[in-house]
């Protein structure tokens, strides 16, 4: 047990692909894969005489970001060029923008476990290209013979949000991590898959004396690509801090560090003496990008709603409790969906139960997702209704759903064709209740015993016989009657 | 002879069918094949592509298609320039075995006006320099006095068209690498306004002050060569979306009022008593035809050089880190590692001239320099352009020598390096300033040529052939050809 009390500082560099078509600097496919360098050109291959042209759409998602977590967009923004040699780079150059970001001093509310909000200070974000991939022939880098290096994400555009030093621990870090992602991809301006990517997680962090107001020694865990390497690097990270700190195990310095995911462990990389290592230069082929205040309020116009305003319209206005809004606000194309089926079908807790149940276990069944499902969100508000009028019950609505599922058929048409029509005709009930008395006496002798529980049976009998199109609540009200007869 | 004659000349003969492309292109590469031993301007010679395109304007012509007036004239273009499919060196052992993948813009445009390409031109390497001394490919000689350096870093350009080995070439001007050359090599070379020009397929090397301009024999040639190569390219965004206006329309226009600015500081630079006569005596005439010339003063011109050898290499120790080896390049040396393969294989292929700039660019972009050097040069170079702005609001335009003093002999730069580095002090500026400058023959010092340099505002190159070319009309300093080869001296 450490003597003294310690408390983490977390600031967090998310580097994020946004998804425009074409790279940020030249005409080349973003499309992730692809056969290695089937996605370049002179410009982003570094040939001699290539010049970077600035990709509108990536400047306008920049533009839409920095409004979505609540940045200064500022109409002058500036690229300069980060100067270092690695092959994974083309020009052994990044541009990016130093001096002058295009969104600065915003910030994200981050909900912790204890229901309480924390407001995220957010430095800066800037755009700039992504690298390379370099693959190692062999076991390791160390041991490689050779390497091939992939161009065809150089110069995909990146959106660097960078953080104050305002988290203390991992799940505050995992808490950011998601709120930016679901921003982010609310927004539209970045699928931000993990596994492919195109969201990537550099960790500062460092470790003081509780009560202390100077910062630690800082190291920097550079490129985690998932939510548990974060909390795993945190973790250990910290714990080498504080065993330096306690027990001098080592001398803390400035460092970048890599977590290797299998040994559960960072390893410096380089020490990071200062950033001006980089030689940032203005980048003397882009001119200054100027965003007029008018393109910013186009831009803020056209924003969708934010899922945090998304739920609590769903439980201020619609009386959702907060589980099923947080579920339904998953992704923008799930809200979206909810939306829609609520234009034609007014009650928010029904659509909510079948979304999250049926609709999601029939997503998963067939392999589907939410945007390209062969059920639109009029097809099922159309079920929904007919549950409601009694043309059908819900037990036949949900194999209705999986069929419409399967075919991409209406509700309407498949309850037609397979005749699934209720029957709420009093007489035509009233016989299959009198078939399942008869067939099952025993059933019917432990019931006016005194068995109540059976009538759960005899229901059962009756759906089965009527082949689950009778009307259930006709069908207990005369089996009701019917016993009380026989009483 | 017809290798002496100006593509308007060429044009007007080659319309009225007295001579043929092909026929043209045979007399320059028997010229080219005499003096290359002797000057040495090419770095490849693209002889058998010339033919062909040659051929082909012919038959074009044949057809009564409607050609350029530059279609079916041979030309060359300096060699850090891409041409598809030819190689394209920069000068450097580096590039040696390059074959560019792609045309830069300049050289689609120059190819859809159907030129005829002789080659590609011998330069400083990667354009880091002014004597052409620092070639992987070897020196070009002054066709004016083979023991001289024809100026650089666009020398091969500059002494190809003085030779008659081109009708006129392309050259590059980072911070004089067009004017210079001209100047020594007696032809007109124009730097046309920053962002005039793409960039697109020219080797980066000071990407914030280089444009690429003609090299000709007369400023009839240098208007016409210009109008192909100025103009918008969505490939390169400094340049300005506006229309290029048709330069020809300003020759033979009266300078009668033009009121033109002469600079007293550029004559305090230890400009030699005879090439300051001539430049005077230059001035002079331009008084005689009309214009209005008063002495000024640009207060920061002292700056200038400075700033220009603080912010060029800078720039180009950036845009030299892509010659790594790994995509493309010389490989060699001990290579261990991917490091070392970059380390051993730079500094096998790169030459001193470059390794100086690349190693003193680097430095002062270090933290704790880069504040106080180049981030610094950047704010003088924007005082230096007001000290245009001020000048132009009361002058259409300045006069000013293009160099201190003509031509010197080869191994001058060793021996005086920062001599040699104070020529820049008369160009250096137009490129910090971004402005146009044009130089143009006016007269020969001991037989060798000295060139005036007038300098306009942004975007007014039409007010620098207009003036350039009254100054051509009343002088005959352009038709001074050097004596060189065979048949002038048969």
């Amino acid at each position: 047990m450490p003597e003294k009390e310690y408390e983490t500082v977390i600031g967090l560099e998310v580097h994020t692909e946004l998804k425009t078509k074409t790279k940020i600097f030249c005409g080349c496919s973003t499309e992730f894969g692809g056969a290695p360098n089937s996605h370049t050109c002179p410009i982003c291959l570094g040939l001699p005489g290539g010049l970077p042209k600035l990709n509108r759409q990536a400047v306008e998602f920049g533009i839409r970001a920095g409004i979505a977590l609540n940045c200064k967009v500022n109409n002058v923004s500036l690229f300069d060029r980060k100067n270092y040699f690695y092959p994974d780079s083309a020009l052994n150059y990044q541009i990016s923008q130093f001096y002058q970001p295009i969104d600065t001093n915003g910030y994200l509310d981050i909900n912790l476990a204890d229901g309480t909000t924390k407001r995220i200070r957010i430095n800066r974000a800037h755009l700039e290209a992504d690298a390379g991939k370099l693959i190692h022939m062999g076991e390791s880098v160390l041991s490689s013979e050779g390497t091939y290096v992939d161009y065809n994400r150089v110069s995909v555009p990146l959106l660097e949000i960078v953080t104050e030093p305002d988290m203390s621990s991992a799940e505050e870090a995992i808490a950011y991590v998601e709120g930016l992602r679901e921003i982010l991809s609310f927004v539209g301006v970045s699928d931000c898959k993990m596994e492919e990517g195109s969201i990537r997680v550099d960790v500062n962090i460092s470790v003081r004396e509780k009560g202390s107001n100077k910062l630690g020694v800082r190291a920097e865990i550079k490129n985690l690509n998932s939510l548990k390497h974060i909390v795993k690097a945190i973790e250990v990270e910290v714990n080498r801090h504080i065993d330096a700190l306690e027990n001098g195990t080592e001398i803390l310095v400035q460092q970048t560090r890599t977590f290797d995911a299998e040994k559960g462990k960072t390893f410096a990389m380089r020490e990071k003496v200062n950033a001006a290592d980089y030689r940032y230069f203005p980048e003397p082929n882009i001119p200054p990008v100027i965003i007029s205040e008018e393109w910013i309020e186009s831009v803020r116009k056209c924003l969708p709603e934010l899922p945090k305003e998304r739920r609590q319209r769903m439980v201020q206005q619609y009386g959702l409790p907060i589980y099923d809004a947080e579920v339904l606000t998953s992704s923008r194309e799930m809200s979206d969906y909810f939306d829609t089926v609520l234009e034609y079908y007014p009650d928010a807790k029904v659509i909510s139960n079948w979304m999250m149940g049926e609709l999601l276990k029939a997503l998963n069944n067939t392999g589907q997702s939410i945007n390209n499902c062969l059920v639109s969100a009029k097809m099922l508000a159309d079920l929904l209704l007919m549950i409601e009028k009694g043309t059908i019950n819900g037990k036949i609505a949900k194999t209705v759903l999986d069929e419409m599922m399967k075919s991409g058929k209406k509700a309407e048409i498949i309850v037609q064709e397979k005749g699934l029509l209720q029957v709420s005709d009093q007489s035509a009930v009233l016989e299959v209740v009198d078939e399942a008395i008869d067939a099952n006496p025993k059933i019917v002798a432990d019931y006016l015993a005194g068995k109540d529980k059976a009538i759960g049976a005899l229901i059962g009998q009756i759906m089965q016989l009527s082949k689950g199109k009778a009307n259930p609540q006709l069908a207990n009200e005369l089996l009701m009657k019917r016993l009380q007869e026989l009483k | 002879m017809l290798f002496q004659k100006t593509a308007h000349e060429l044009n007007t003969l080659l319309k009225a069918k007295e001579i043929s492309s092909e026929e043209l292109t045979e007399i320059y590469i028997k010229r080219i094949e005499e003096l290359e031993p002797r000057i040495n301007a090419y770095i490849t010679k693209t002889h058998e592509l010339a033919r062909e395109k040659a051929k082909q304007v012919d038959a074009k012509r044949v057809k009564g298609e409607k050609l350029h007036a530059l279609a079916g004239i041979p030309m060359a273009i300096k060699d850090n320039i891409q041409t598809k499919n030819v190689l394209t060196t920069n000068g450097s052992k580096m590039m040696a075995n390059f074959i560019a993948p792609y045309d830069a813009t300049i050289v689609r445009k120059l190819k859809n006006a159907d030129v005829v390409l002789l080659g590609k031109t011998n330069m400083d390497e990667f354009a880091m320099g002014s004597t052409t001394e620092n070639s992987y490919f070897g020196a070009t000689k002054n066709p004016w006095n083979e023991n001289c350096v024809p100026g650089g870093s666009s020398g091969g350009s500059a002494a190809a068209v003085a030779a008659g080995e081109a009708c006129y070439a392309i050259g590059s001007d980072t911070g004089g690498s067009i004017r210079q050359p001209a100047s020594f090599c007696g032809i007109v070379g124009l730097k046309p306004t920053y962002g005039c020009v793409s960039k697109y397929g020219i080797t980066s090397f000071a990407s914030s002050m280089e444009q690429a301009g003609p090299m000709t024999r007369d400023v009839e040639d240098c208007a016409l060569v210009a109008k192909v190569l100025c103009g918008f390219d969505e490939k390169d965004c400094m340049t300005l979306d506006v229309e290029t206006p048709d330069y020809l329309t300003s020759l033979g226009k009266s300078i009668k009022g033009l009121r033109i600015g002469l600079p007293k500081e550029y004559f305090e630079y230890g400009i030699e008593k005879q090439t300051k006569d001539k430049v005077f005596a230059a001035i002079k005439k331009l008084e005689e035809l009309g214009a209005i010339v008063e002495e000024i003063s640009m207060p920061h011109t002292e700056y200038a050089l400075r700033a220009y050898y603080l912010l060029a290499p800078g720039e180009c120790s950036s845009n030299m880190a892509c010659f790594d080896s790994v995509r493309y390049g010389f490989r060699g040396g001990n290579m261990v590692n991917v490091a070392d393969m970059s380390r051993e294989s730079r500094t096998l292929a790169f030459g001193r001239e470059l390794k100086k700039r690349l190693m003193f660019g680097t430095y002062i972009q270090r933290e704790g320099m880069i504040k106080d050097y180049f981030l610094r040069a950047q704010k003088v170079r924007t005082l230096i352009r007001q000290d245009f702005e001020v000048a132009f609001k009361k002058y259409d335009l300045l006069v000013t020598s293009t160099t201190y003093a003509p031509t010197y002999e080869f191994g001058f730069k060793q021996a005086e390096p920062l001599r040699v580095y104070e020529n820049d002090v008369y160009t250096a500026s137009a490129n910090l300033a971004d402005v146009p400058a044009i130089t143009i023959p006016c007269g020969l010092v001991d037989g060798k040529p000295v060139g005036m340099q007038l300098i306009g505002k942004w975007f007014d190159e039409l007010t620098l052939f207009r003036v350039a070319h009254a100054f051509e009309q009343a002088t005959d300093f352009h038709s001074n050809i050097p004596v060189i080869g065979g048949e002038i001296n048969a």
